[in-house]
């Protein structure tokens, strides 16, 4: 085991698997002479060249269109959005395109990229940068959808997404880049899609959420500690593929449920989990499934962000009326 | 309603509407290729009548006429090699689909809905037809970039129109190929319509051709119902291409003759006598005027074509209505490499004919 920080554990999975595999080819904003916004591929332009960690013009369309067909040509291209707030400029060629091309041509085109991007609030960006927009793409067929929490998951599962020949979008924890740092196994480490983690056992309610929601799930669930309130703790990890059989269970076990995301309420991919538990789980259920989300509003501007921005205390409060019915 | 905007700067041509060259003008394809580039003009003609009369029997569905297009469309993808090259299509370039391996019963099945339409065989250096306008230009950039990057000295060709020129991912794709020196050959086919919009309603410019400067590299407009201009350009292009010089922008100045689509209705938008003057700048008619004049072409042998690409057609016909219809596991076929539960569990509903409707 090595401690790391996701920023760490996501860089040296990168160069790891760009060592074993020469077809990969990383392109992006920033991503080569700096290392990127974020330093997520510092060093990775110095050691694999400028030939394979590309500096690309500031044009998310053909940051993800030119990755359609680098894989045509053969290549695995890893393309990074510098935010998934700037995502919807290249929408189009996720959803329309990338998702789709191994449908439409029959199998001949798979494309085996994974595109990262950063994505969720809290470090105080400037504005349009930090939105929670996974439910969207959650909602594209073709594409798998991936967000960790923990730096042993993501290189786990970014491991697993880049040999994965289906699309993944691979949604990295803004606020949580470097917030802990974790025991990642060293050397081969792969963590399979549409496996929910056991964050933390529980009896009274579950709490359910994904990327650095999580953090907040779990800061909540110490709080409730306090008040005599045991919650279980799942991370998704993969909202697409789904584990629908670990969310059952993990709901089965206490009887309730309450999902927090950073996303807008309405239409959020908690609305997804909810109407998945309801199914799976419905006779276990003592109370209805709550959701703690941001509002129904624009992501706002940075000094108000955290009152959007589910905090424990709201979560608190969501377990606490939760605990209360039925 | 106007011709097509003639700017300024006259579209450079080869062949007159009379059929005749410039003398001293020596054709760079000989008479085998001058022969097999009439052949695939004419076939497209052929597939465009019997196709447009399939479509009104209910035969065929919604598709686009290439009519008019002929020479812009042969002229430019008998620039590559087939074995080594590749197209990423638009819409409107069957023959450039055929001259890469493509077939005339893959083409009806496309029209007629059924998804084998869209599967290239392999080792046919064709992207599938692209229907959401523009997307295909930076994946053709991107090809051809990683084609470069793995060593290959193969040239990719992309087709857009005049309308696809105002979309964000061409002025993307454009100058990522730039920054790249991307071997690729942009050919907008300049037709003058985008379904009723006219070319005065894209663009303030007087050509297409002028962008490539901002792009950094050339662009050339060429008379598109001129087979020797379009081809003698695109060589150039893919010369350059393939020397490791990067893109070049194409602007191909046809006129659509047809419709839009199928769907379209043009006496709604197109003077009746403009339609009329256009007709007399038929670049297929232009070609047989010269291949008749080169003597590679006179009444018997044109009849005995004519039979030959109607059997031909037919033949296509034949075998796409006999092709077996689509089944409902192909709603789930190739969709993911390793298909989710809940995505596997709503197969096995689907293939059972099972109702329900949670999943």
């Amino acid at each position: 085991m090595t401690e790391m920080n996701i920023v760490e554990a996501i860089n040296s999975t990168l160069a790891a698997e760009m060592e074993r595999e020469e077809r990969i080819i990383l392109l992006g904003q920033d991503i080569g002479r700096v290392g990127g916004v974020f330093r997520v591929t510092e060093g990775l332009f110095e050691r694999f060249g400028a030939a394979r960690v590309v500096d690309m013009p500031l044009a998310e369309g053909a940051i993800i269109g030119s990755s359609v067909g680098l894989a045509v040509s053969g290549l695995i291209p890893i393309p990074e959005l510098q935010f998934l707030g700037f995502g919807s400029q290249a929408f189009h060629q996720i959803e329309g395109q990338v998702a789709r091309m191994r449908f439409r041509s029959q199998g001949r085109y798979a494309m085996p990229m994974v595109i990262r991007a950063p994505f969720g609030g809290g470090v105080r960006t400037p504005e349009m940068h930090s939105d929670a927009h996974e439910a969207r793409y959650a909602h594209v067929p073709g594409l798998k959808v991936v967000a960790p929490a923990t730096a042993a998951d993501a290189k786990g599962l970014l491991t697993t997404a880049i040999r994965d020949e289906d699309p993944v979008l691979f949604l990295e924890p803004l606020g949580g880049y470097r917030l802990q740092r974790d025991d990642v196994p060293e050397g081969e480490h792969t963590v399979p899609f549409g496996q929910v983690r056991r964050v933390r056992e529980g009896s009274d309610i579950t709490l359910i959420a994904w990327s650095t929601a999580v953090r907040v799930a779990l800061h909540a669930a110490d709080l409730a500690a306090e008040e005599g309130i045991s919650c279980a703790v799942i991370d998704v990890r993969t909202l697409v593929p789904l584990d629908e059989v670990g969310l059952a269970e993990a709901v089965g076990r206490t009887g309730r449920a309450l999902i927090v995301h950073e996303a807008p309420y309405s239409g959020g991919f908690g609305a997804e989990v909810a109407a998945t538990v309801q199914q799976e789980a419905f006779w276990t259920l003592q109370a209805p499934i709550r959701r703690v989300t941001a509002y129904d509003t624009p992501y706002p501007i940075a000094s108000i962000e955290q009152l959007y921005i589910p905090s424990a205390e709201r979560v608190l409060e969501g377990i606490r009326l939760g605990i209360g019915e039925a | 309603m106007s011709l097509v905007e003639a700017g300024p700067e006259q579209p450079h041509t080869i062949l007159a509407p009379d059929g005749t060259v410039p003398t001293g003008y020596e054709s760079p394809l000989d008479d085998a290729a001058l022969l097999y580039a009439y052949r695939l003009m004419k076939l497209t003609r052929v597939f465009d009548t019997r196709a447009f009369n399939l479509q009104r029997q209910g035969r065929l569905g919604t598709f686009s006429q290439v009519t008019g297009q002929e020479a812009s469309v042969v002229g430019s993808a008998l620039a590559l090699e087939p074995a080594r090259d590749w197209v990423v299509p638009q819409y409107r370039e069957l023959p450039a689909m055929l001259h890469m391996g493509y077939t005339l019963t893959r083409a009806l099945l496309y029209f007629r809905g059924n998804p084998a339409g869209n599967a290239m065989p392999e080792r046919v250096n064709l992207m599938p037809i692209q229907i959401s306008l523009g997307t295909q230009v930076p994946h053709a950039v991107g090809l051809a970039w990683g084609l470069a990057h793995q060593g290959s000295d193969a040239v990719v060709m992309t087709y857009f129109g005049d309308g696809t020129s105002s979309e964000g991912d061409i002025h993307e794709a454009m100058n990522l190929a730039g920054v790249r020196r991307a071997p690729v050959v942009f050919v907008l086919q300049n037709n003058g319509w985008a379904i009723s919009t006219p070319v005065s309603s894209q663009t303030a410019a007087s050509t297409f051709a002028s962008r490539a400067a901002g792009y950094g590299f050339p662009g050339e407009l060429v008379d598109g119902n001129d087979f020797f201009a379009v081809h003698e350009a695109c060589a150039r292009a893919v010369a350059r291409a393939r020397e490791g010089a990067g893109p070049t922008l194409i602007e191909s100045r046809a006129y659509r003759l047809g419709a839009h689509n199928t769907a379209d209705d043009p006496t709604r938008y197109v003077d009746e006598t403009v339609e009329a003057e256009r007709w007399k700048l038929d670049p297929l008619l232009r070609m047989q005027r010269y291949m008749v004049a080169r003597g590679l072409l006179d009444e018997n042998t044109e009849a005995a074509l004519d039979a030959e690409l109607t059997a031909e057609m037919e033949a296509a016909v034949v075998e796409a209505e006999a092709y077996p219809p689509p089944h409902v596991g192909q709603i789930f076929d190739h969709v993911y490499a390793s298909e989710p539960p809940r995505v596997a569990r709503q197969r096995r509903a689907a293939e059972a004919g099972a109702g329900g409707g949670d999943d």
